[in-house]
């Protein structure tokens, strides 16, 4: 297996800091995202999860006044470094966010729009991408007779499916979800979880999640956060059950949330 | 796939030219005033009326345009003010927010500022011959005050909008009724909102001329009664500027930055306000 | 002060701030009616569209054709949305999307201050800039001869008018597309000009549509601006080189000598009822589209 090879799927991230203008959002963060694992970043609000998930794929940048130092190592390449090309960064990484965005088009043309962004013209191929995926989010079903009308006629679970179908589109390396099933009602909520449970073999998947029961139930890897540093991370089991820092224990027995 | 980003550089460049050709207009708008107006811009010019022949070049100044100005703007500001602080009350207190009442109310006061001030100008000098007021400074004082209205009711509503309802319920929990609430509360939180839209209102009051070109008339004196005629600036720079005569046309430029003037020190003052109050609320 | 009293305050003040809100939503209505009311005695000789499709226009014989003078408004209006239009849309882009705070900072003082300039002085600068350009070099430039005062004219200086108003729904409209869903377009490896033609013209088209309508429906009414700069001629205008008189200009005009006509006053009122008409109609719709955007976004 060459280098390369080697490094696809991989996440090192080494001395990240990045400031809100003079406020030290993250303080930094040292760790390796396990590869093909669903990873949950955990820890009470405020503490920095989004911030952080969002330097994966640099839409921290759509902010301002941001500055950002340390070493975001996907693949093997500091995506940072000014050289590299940061559609290419965000390509490779699927966003699933808090709540659904269906981009205002039809169900059809939102899971082509990321081919079509890259350069792809083939009718039939895409057709076929359509068809794809939606069947990969467990959508294609219930929407297959209605693929030219407006995505946000959809009920709001279904369009949070859409956006994952949409993301896997692009065939992305990594998954991001954002608390994604915050905003869906329960079913739907568990037809996400379920897709993430099975897609994590092809995929390297880091969750941002304030619920820790989901956490519980989805993760194989477990990131706590608090106060914008990373207190304690490790494999899901044994860091829920056998806690090492003080804080890490507060949260996972409830007494801090 | 180089493509995207050449097309981006272009448009940006496209961006970037459009925003500076807007604020090319604005100077060269403030720029062509100031060069023309200066050099004939005098103490006289400010402090006396016209003379015999000023119309031909002679002496005078345009004291009875300015003074005319100003009593139509203060007088209809202050009527306007009348008005409006108690509709702004009322659609954001007694009635809630965005009940449909209140944004049908919005909607008609949206309309109402979008009606050329022409309109108001036609259709109130016929209701003043029906109702046998002659032209006069009153008329014009009513009129504008019915073109100003809607500007500075919805000045105020944008501001009484942001009052949190939390501080409202706070009030009402503590026993006031909604008037003391309203007078006491609202009023007293957006203070700098209400004197931003009185700025707005009297900048707007000040500046228009179709309204009161057949309501207010044209006069070389000073109004001493509200029922004499009064000259307006907007007036005035319109009647000098249609000169043939050169050093006519320097005094209606002259005038013309007289007017500018005015309006950027009211603008710059809401400005400061504005600046202060959301200073303030941080 | 006794409860009593207070309560009765209350209430007072509920009446008296009731009927002020009637009063201000009525004198749309007051306007309407009496601009219909004074047009009537004209519209009993003839019909609307005689009046808005005939050319001939002689108050002396009794004769009040509009068509001139909605020829002139509608090549006025069309100038100052063609060359008004792109720009905004661009610069409001830019302001919304790239500039950052500090440029913002600086340009939206510059945008207030041209919001508030009274329309005189938008005439003065049409006269000390525009009429010598369109002379001097538009003018020559298509082999024609022209005092300044013309269509183009008019046209030029009501599209920096509308500047402002355009550009101020413009900056609201596009800060109702959420951050969210130009996220989802960016996380997809759009890049930001993409996601603005896919995601942010698209979500914001009805907006711009309003903003487009709401700036025609100022552009129509102004009067003193256009008419300082216009040339006032009552004819057919057959190129944006000629001078022309649009309906605002049309009732300022005249409006003091109607007195001894009879159907004069009646026919300028007819204009006006045509602006006030065509006003509120794009008024109303723009509005109604633009707050269902606002909606939607909460």
């Amino acid at each position: 297996m060459s280098q390369i090879e080697n490094n696809k799927g991989s996440i090192q991230v080494q001395n990240l800091n990045v400031y809100y203008g003079e406020r030290h959002a993250l303080k930094n963060l040292n760790i390796e995202i396990p590869k093909h694992k669903l990873t949950a970043i955990i820890g009470p609000s405020g503490c920095g999860k989004t911030t952080f998930l969002k330097c994966f794929n640099r839409l921290i940048e759509t902010n301002e006044n941001v500055n950002i130092t340390g070493q975001f190592l996907v693949d093997g390449q500091n995506i940072f470094d000014p050289k590299v090309e940061i559609t290419s960064i965000r390509k490779k990484m699927g966003l699933l966010s808090q709540r659904p965005y269906p981009l205002p088009m039809s169900i059809y043309d939102n899971i082509t729009y990321g081919p079509r962004i890259h350069g792809e013209r083939n009718k039939t191929k895409m057709a076929e991408t359509v068809e794809y995926y939606l069947k990969q989010a467990s959508l294609w079903e219930e929407v297959k007779d209605r693929l030219h009308s407006p995505a946000s006629a959809l009920s709001i679970g279904q369009q949070q499916r859409l956006c994952l179908a949409r993301g896997l589109a692009v065939a992305p390396e990594f998954i991001l979800g954002d608390e994604p099933t915050s905003a869906l009602d329960p079913i739907s909520s568990k037809h996400i979880e379920q897709k993430f449970i099975e897609l994590k073999n092809q995929y390297t998947i880091v969750v941002v999640t304030h619920s820790l029961r989901q956490a519980r139930r989805i993760a194989d890897y477990i990131v706590f956060m608090y106060l914008g540093e990373i207190i304690e991370h490790g494999p899901a089991k044994e860091l829920l059950s056998n806690p090492q820092h003080q804080l890490t224990k507060d949260y996972v027995t409830g007494e801090m949330s | 796939m180089q493509g995207k980003f050449i097309e981006e550089k272009i448009f940006k460049v496209l961006m970037v030219f459009s925003t500076l050709l807007i604020i090319i207009a604005l100077g060269t708008i403030l720029g062509s005033i100031v060069v023309k107006g200066l050099p004939a811009l005098s103490w006289e010019m400010l402090s006396q009326t016209p003379k015999g022949g000023f119309y031909l070049g002679k002496s005078g100044g345009i004291l009875n345009a300015i003074a005319g100005s100003f009593y139509i703007a203060i007088g209809s500001t202050f009527f306007a003010l009348f008005v409006s602080i108690p509709v702004a009350l009322y659609i954001n207190i007694y009635r809630k927010k965005f009940s449909k009442y209140s944004n049908f109310v919005r909607l008609c006061l949206d309309v109402l500022w979008g009606v050329p001030s022409i309109v108001y100008g036609a259709l109130g000098f016929s209701l003043m011959l029906i109702i046998g007021l002659k032209t006069s400074l009153l008329a014009g004082i009513l009129i504008v005050t019915i073109l100003i209205i809607p500007v500075m009711i919805r000045a105020m509503d944008e501001v009484m909008k942001t009052v949190p309802k939390g501080l409202v319920e706070a009030s009402l929990a503590l026993g006031a009724t909604k008037a003391e609430t309203a007078l006491k509360v609202v009023v007293k939180q957006t203070l700098p909102g209400i004197v931003t839209a009185i700025l707005i209102s009297f900048g707007r009051a000040i500046g228009d001329a179709a309204s009161v070109m057949y309501t207010t008339g044209f006069t070389d004196n000073v109004p001493e009664s509200i029922m004499n005629q009064a000259a307006t600036l907007p007036l005035a720079i319109l009647n000098l500027v249609s000169s043939p005569i050169k050093e006519v046309q320097a005094k209606a430029y002259a005038s013309a930055l007289v007017l500018t003037i005015i309006i950027l020190a009211l603008s710059i003052a809401s400005r400061m306000l504005t600046k202060k109050y959301t200073k303030n609320k941080l | 002060m006794s409860d009593k009293t207070r309560l009765q305050f209350d209430y007072r003040l509920k009446g008296l701030m009731k009927l002020f809100t009637l009063f201000a939503v009525l004198t749309l209505f007051i306007i309407f009616i009496g601009v219909v009311f004074k047009s009537y005695p004209i519209l009993k000789t003839n019909s609307i569209f005689h009046f808005l499709f005939s050319s001939e226009w002689f108050p002396q014989k009794e004769k009040f054709g509009l068509f001139p003078f909605i020829v002139s408004t509608l090549w006025v209006t069309a100038i100052a949305m063609v060359l008004a239009v792109p720009f905004c849309i661009l610069a409001s882009i830019y302001l919304s999307e790239y500039a950052d705070k500090k440029i913002i900072g600086w340009i939206t003082p510059l945008i207030d201050i041209l919001a508030g300039i009274p329309s005189v002085i938008f005439g003065i600068w049409g006269i000390i800039v525009v009429v010598p350009f369109v002379r001097d070099y538009l003018a020559p430039f298509f082999g024609k001869v022209s005092t300044g005062y013309s269509l183009i004219t008019g046209g030029i200086v009501l599209s920096v008018m509308i500047v402002p108003v355009m550009v101020n729904i413009l900056l609201e409209v596009f800060a109702t597309v959420s951050k969210g869903l130009k996220e989802a377009s960016l996380s997809l490896g759009a890049t930001k000009w993409q996601t603005i033609k896919n995601v942010l013209l698209r979500k914001a088209a009805p907006g711009i549509v309003s903003a487009i309508a709401l700036s025609l429906s100022r552009a129509f009414g102004e009067t003193l601006a256009v008419l300082m700069v216009v040339g006032n001629v009552t004819k057919v205008p057959h190129s944006m080189l000629d001078p022309g008189q649009p309906l605002p200009a049309l009732i300022a005009n005249n409006y003091g000598e109607m007195m001894s006509i009879d159907l004069y006053d009646s026919a300028l009122l007819l204009a006006s009822l045509v602006l006030f008409i065509i006003v509120l109609i794009f008024n109303i719709a723009s509005r109604l589209i633009l707050r269902k955007m606002e909606r939607n976004l909460g």
